[in-house]
């Protein structure tokens, strides 16, 4: 799926979560959106991106998330 | 259907009580005629007598306006009183002994009618309200046998009928001035078109010196409702006759659900009155649900099933058993070749509840997929998840009626008396009796400025795209200026998320001061307005797509479910979180499983106990994986990976935002199943059409913004053959998967047996109780009108912090103004239904609205041909120069699909939901002499598409 698309996503949710202040819990609510409301599909796309470009364009929070969190059937 | 567990009521005619009901918590007892009676203080004479069962003579009272005791038909006499009161202006007092039926009042009344009756046309067999005229029953009520004055005297027999209006006459040569119709434009629905023009025997009831159509009358009906004569007359009425039976069902246009009676000839409608006892609606309409009905009836309508390989090709009328087994064939071709994940359908707010649960059935339990969303993603998704996350439920708190009990309203973008009239019109009442309001919009809506006896207390007119800045710093002014209800907080909230909340609000960088000219606000107006919505009393929050159809859209539900949170704004009568839903079945097609993400009642596809409870109930495996949402959907459609949409009811080719983007994928599909009324936008980009049934024509359920499940009812035969839940079944069937039910009150009895919430709703429970509002079960057996009460539903309230992201969407010199997105009174949605209806007398196109300042500068002048160019896209409307629209703003509505105003929205869309960013499009707008190459190109496309159907293929289709 459209890479690009998928990251300015998941980076709006990243922005979301930019003010709370235990950064350890924001990762945790970051990848929990995304298991929760993205198709596996679209977290298969966006883990090969971070596995295979080092998550380029990603926020580092998002980075942190989708690789300590996120689940992929 | 020789199986039918339900039968509909018959309906009992509604009792006029003659002046509206009053409480009291004082009981009074009187004597009536004979007949003791006892009645709640400040009741009038005219109301307790019929409580009694006597029926006092009337003209000028009704019971849904204020008495004004004009018509004198209505006296009484009082035992140990003087002369004769009229019993609709005299309330009842204890012990009093009263007599309606005397000689003199008998003398008095027949002297009363013999004036009325001297100057009124005596052709009452050939009068439209022959059989439905309160003039004539009074006649006879009284006894009228002569008039002693003639007929040769000056008179008002010869004025002109004023037939401008689409739906309704004024023929003045048949008033009696009773002033009914203009309390009803007052009362009712608060617009005062209507006056009483002139004195004494000149007086005439007038719509300000001009004809109904030019005037500010809103075509709500009120006045039609109440007249009790011909004067103000359906023109159906007057082409049809009288109605001779009557069947109650619930409109199919706004998410307010009006009730409405629809009135019959056999199979024909005759019209459609507000139901009086309408949950929702109390007995008004607007000019959509009362007139706008005849699209079910009009000659676009495809009523036999149509196919084709390719959408080059003319479309083949064929069978239901053909055009079924053909999709069925298709679906399963494609899946087989493409994986199970490839297909998916999307379902529409104008479906009903069974239409939904059974497309999502089918979707997840023959599909194998959760591809399955709804028209919500692109209007209220973001309140679905924002009030879910922090307050425990995806869906309004109150009920419609609570706003009566409001001392402060605060309406962030929406614009109710255009978009949910009915409501609009309570909520003007409810101002006009003192409430203050606060109006956040971009644009001057009507209840800033344009409405009699209202004007906001503030009208915090801001940039499009800051609603999350200025939630912030409302939040930052109660936060430090000591406005939190602790108490309140304290007891019904997660203490901790309130503290980091209050903690966030308190930084400098979210005050007004700091955040005032990213709003295009002053600091005062924001502290000020602020201060009244936590400190004026029962302050209600009413919003609408202005704050839902945002990148940040999800974030201001949240933010505003915060604010109610600390001021304790929430869980009573007058306060609240009410988004107002745009389409009628917004909260139901959510409520039934119509998310990707979702089973019926909001529990989500990965909580393994309720998918083994559908599994069971359904007898299939059901996957764990949330589905595609819509724009998913039409991104891997483009991509080539998702091949086939089965689409009820939605047009996503019109509604969508970036039009090109959405047809590019349409047109990638190998199949496109679209099940409509019309040959809409996405159809002309079908393989399979699937004709629907009208609200008119079939069984179900509508569940309005204020969760209000409210029955709709068959009142002709489907003109396609079937009501819509059963070529669902029927595709299903054809699948593989047998869906055994006989009536849509089934499909009701499976939902509540599967839905906690839905569990004590029933087709005859409706019909006993009128509607239901959910949540439904052993603890509420009628509903809740009012949610979290005592407790929220996710138990304790949880707040979150709003930080505020600006937009990616941003101005910059090549497109410096923003494009922002609404609606009009007289059309609705993309238009398929109001367009196909005479509300196209009041707006035949839509026009870009731009600021006198805006339009200067580029050398435009109104009704100048204007080019509108985005990231996305261009198109071509005609100017309106208005200062509605702030400099550097330009609006327009999308209600005729040749305008093109998803062709220059793009596709930002919200972070939580993808819900599309309508309301904010940079753009630059310039004059220019001929339509965009899209407008162009769509005029050629859609008239071919028109053509195919005329034209049928005669060689057979079959599946590859």
């Amino acid at each position: 799926m459209n890479t690009e698309k998928l990251i300015k996503m998941a980076n709006q949710i990243g922005d979301f979560y930019e003010a709370y202040p235990d950064q350890s819990v924001v990762e945790q609510e970051i990848a929990g959106h995304l298991n929760k409301f993205w198709n596996s599909i679209m977290r298969k796309s966006i883990v090969a991106h971070v596995n295979e470009h080092q998550g380029q364009g990603l926020h580092p929070r998002v980075i942190a998330a989708i690789q300590r969190h996120l689940h992929v059937q | 259907m020789d199986d039918i567990k339900y039968t509909p009521p018959k309906h009992t005619p509604d009792i006029d009580f003659g002046t509206p009901k009053r409480t009291s918590s004082k009981q009074v007892t009187l004597n009536i005629d004979g007949r003791d009676v006892t009645v709640p203080e400040g009741t009038s004479i005219m109301a307790a007598a019929v409580e009694a069962g006597v029926m006092v003579p009337k003209l000028c009272a009704t019971d849904s306006l204020e008495p004004f005791g004009s018509c004198r038909l209505c006296l009484v006499e009082i035992e140990g009183r003087r002369g004769y009161p009229a019993s609709c202006t005299t309330p009842v007092a204890e012990g009093i002994q009263v007599h309606t039926q005397t000689d003199k009042l008998a003398d008095i009344r027949r002297g009363v009618m013999e004036l009325y009756i001297s100057d009124h046309p005596l052709d009452c067999l050939t009068c439209a309200a022959n059989g439905d005229c309160e003039l004539q029953d009074m006649a006879g009520a009284v006894g009228l046998r002569e008039v002693r004055y003639g007929y040769d005297g000056e008179n008002h027999l010869n004025q002109a009928k004023d037939e401008s209006n689409p739906y309704f006459t004024f023929d003045p040569s048949k008033c009696i001035v009773c002033s009914r119709c203009v309390r009803a434009c007052e009362e009712t629905q608060g617009t005062f078109a209507l006056t009483i023009q002139g004195r004494g025997f000149d007086s005439k009831v007038s719509a300000g010196n001009q004809d109904f159509l030019d005037s500010e009358c809103v075509s709500c009906g009120a006045c039609v409702q109440a007249c009790p004569t011909a004067t103000l007359m359906e023109k159906t009425v007057i082409a049809r006759g009288t109605p001779e039976h009557t069947i109650t069902t619930t409109c199919a246009y706004c998410g307010v659900g009006c009730s409405f009676d629809a009135e019959m000839k056999g199979e024909e409608v005759v019209r459609m009155t507000p139901t009086k006892n309408g949950g929702a609606n109390h007995g008004h309409s607007c000019v959509k649900g009362r007139f706008a009905w005849g699209y079910a009836t009009h000659k676009d309508r495809i009523t036999k099933p149509m196919i084709r390989k390719s959408i080059h090709e003319p479309w083949q009328e064929v069978s239901w058993d053909e055009a079924i087994n053909y999709a069925a064939s298709e679906i399963k071709r494609i899946q087989a070749k493409y994986g199970k994940d490839s297909v998916g359908g999307i379902t529409s707010s104008r479906c009903t509840n069974e239409e939904v649960y059974v497309t999502q059935k089918l979707i997840r339990a023959v599909f194998g997929n959760n591809n399955v969303d709804t028209c919500a993603r692109v209007c209220h998704s973001p309140t679905g998840y924002g009030l879910k996350q922090t307050l425990g439920e995806s869906a309004g708190t109150q009920t419609f009626d609570s706003v009566m009990q409001a001392d402060v309203i605060f309406v962030i973008g929406a614009n109710p008396t255009d978009a949910h009239p009915v409501f609009g019109s309570q909520m003007k009442r409810r101002l006009r009796q003192g409430a203050k309001l606060i109006v956040a919009d971009p644009r001057e809506i009507e209840l800033v400025n344009k409405s009699a006896h209202i004007r906001a207390d503030y009208h915090l007119k801001l940039r499009p795209g800051t609603n999350v800045a200025l939630i912030s710093a409302l939040s930052h002014v109660i936060v430090t200026e000591g406005l939190v209800k602790e108490d309140f907080v304290k007891a019904r909230c997660e203490w901790d998320s309130f503290v980091t909340w209050r903690d966030f609000a308190a930084k400098p960088e979210n005050s007004p001061e700091a955040l005032s000219e990213a709003l295009g606000v002053k600091v005062e107006d924001i502290r000020a307005a602020a201060r009244l919505y936590a400190t004026g009393g029962n302050s209600a929050i009413y919003y609408g797509l202005g704050v839902t159809e945002h990148s940040q859209g999800s974030t201001t539900v949240m933010g505003i479910a915060n604010l109610a949170m600390a001021t304790g704004n929430i869980g009573r009568e007058g306060v609240g979180v009410n988004p107002l839903r745009g389409q009628n079945n917004v909260q139901g097609s959510c409520d039934m499983g119509s998310m990707p993400h979702e089973f019926p009642g909001y529990r989500h596809v990965s909580d393994d106990a309720t998918r083994a409870l559908f599994e069971t109930a359904w007898g299939r495996p059901l996957s764990a994986d949330p589905g595609l949402r819509i724009p998913n959907m039409l991104d891997l459609a483009g991509e080539g990976s998702f091949k086939a949409v089965y689409c009820v009811g939605e047009d996503i080719a019109q509604s969508d935002p970036d039009t090109q983007h959405v047809t590019h994928a349409l047109e990638s599909m190998e199949c496109v199943i679209v099940q409509d009324l019309f040959l809409n936008e996405t159809a002309m980009y079908a393989h399979v059409f699937f004709p629907g049934a009208s609200f008119l024509e079939k069984n179900g359920t509508f569940t309005n913004a204020e969760r209000r499940v409210s029955p709709v009812r068959r009142v002709m035969s489907p003109k396609n053959g079937m009501e819509d839940w059963e070529i669902t079944a029927k595709l299903s069937k054809a699948l593989g998967y047998e869906m055994n039910y006989t009536h849509a009150s089934e499909i009701m009895d499976e939902i509540a047996t599967l839905t906690p919430t839905f569990k004590g709703i029933s087709f005859q429970k409706l019909d006993e109780l009128g509607s239901i509002q959910w949540p439904c079960d052993d603890e509420h057996p009628a509903g809740t009108p009012t949610m979290h009460i005592d407790e929220f539903v996710r138990g304790k309230g949880k707040f979150f912090i709003t930080q505020y992201v600006p937009t990616t969407e941003k101005v910059n010199a090549k497109y410096p103004l923003i494009l922002t997105t609404g609606r009009i009174l007289s059309q609705y949605n993309v238009g398929a239904q109001t367009r196909r209806t005479e509300n196209v007398v009041w707006h035949d196109e839509d026009r870009i609205e731009i600021h006198p300042h805006d339009a200067e500068e580029r050398g435009i002048s109104e009704d100048d041909w204007v080019g509108i160019t985005s990231r996305a896209g261009e198109t071509v409307l005609r100017a309106k120069i208005s200062q509605r629209v702030q400099p550097g703003v330009v609006y327009t509505t999308f209600h005729h699909p040749g305008s093109g105003a998803n062709v220059i929205t793009t596709d930002n869309s919200d972070w939580a939901t993808n819900c599309p960013e309508y309301k904010v499009t940079a753009v630059q707008v310039a004059k220019v002499t001929q339509p965009s190459k899209w407008q162009q190109d769509y005029k050629k496309f859609s008239e071919e598409q028109i053509d195919f159907t005329r034209k049928p293929k005669k060689q057979t289709v079959t599946a590859q």
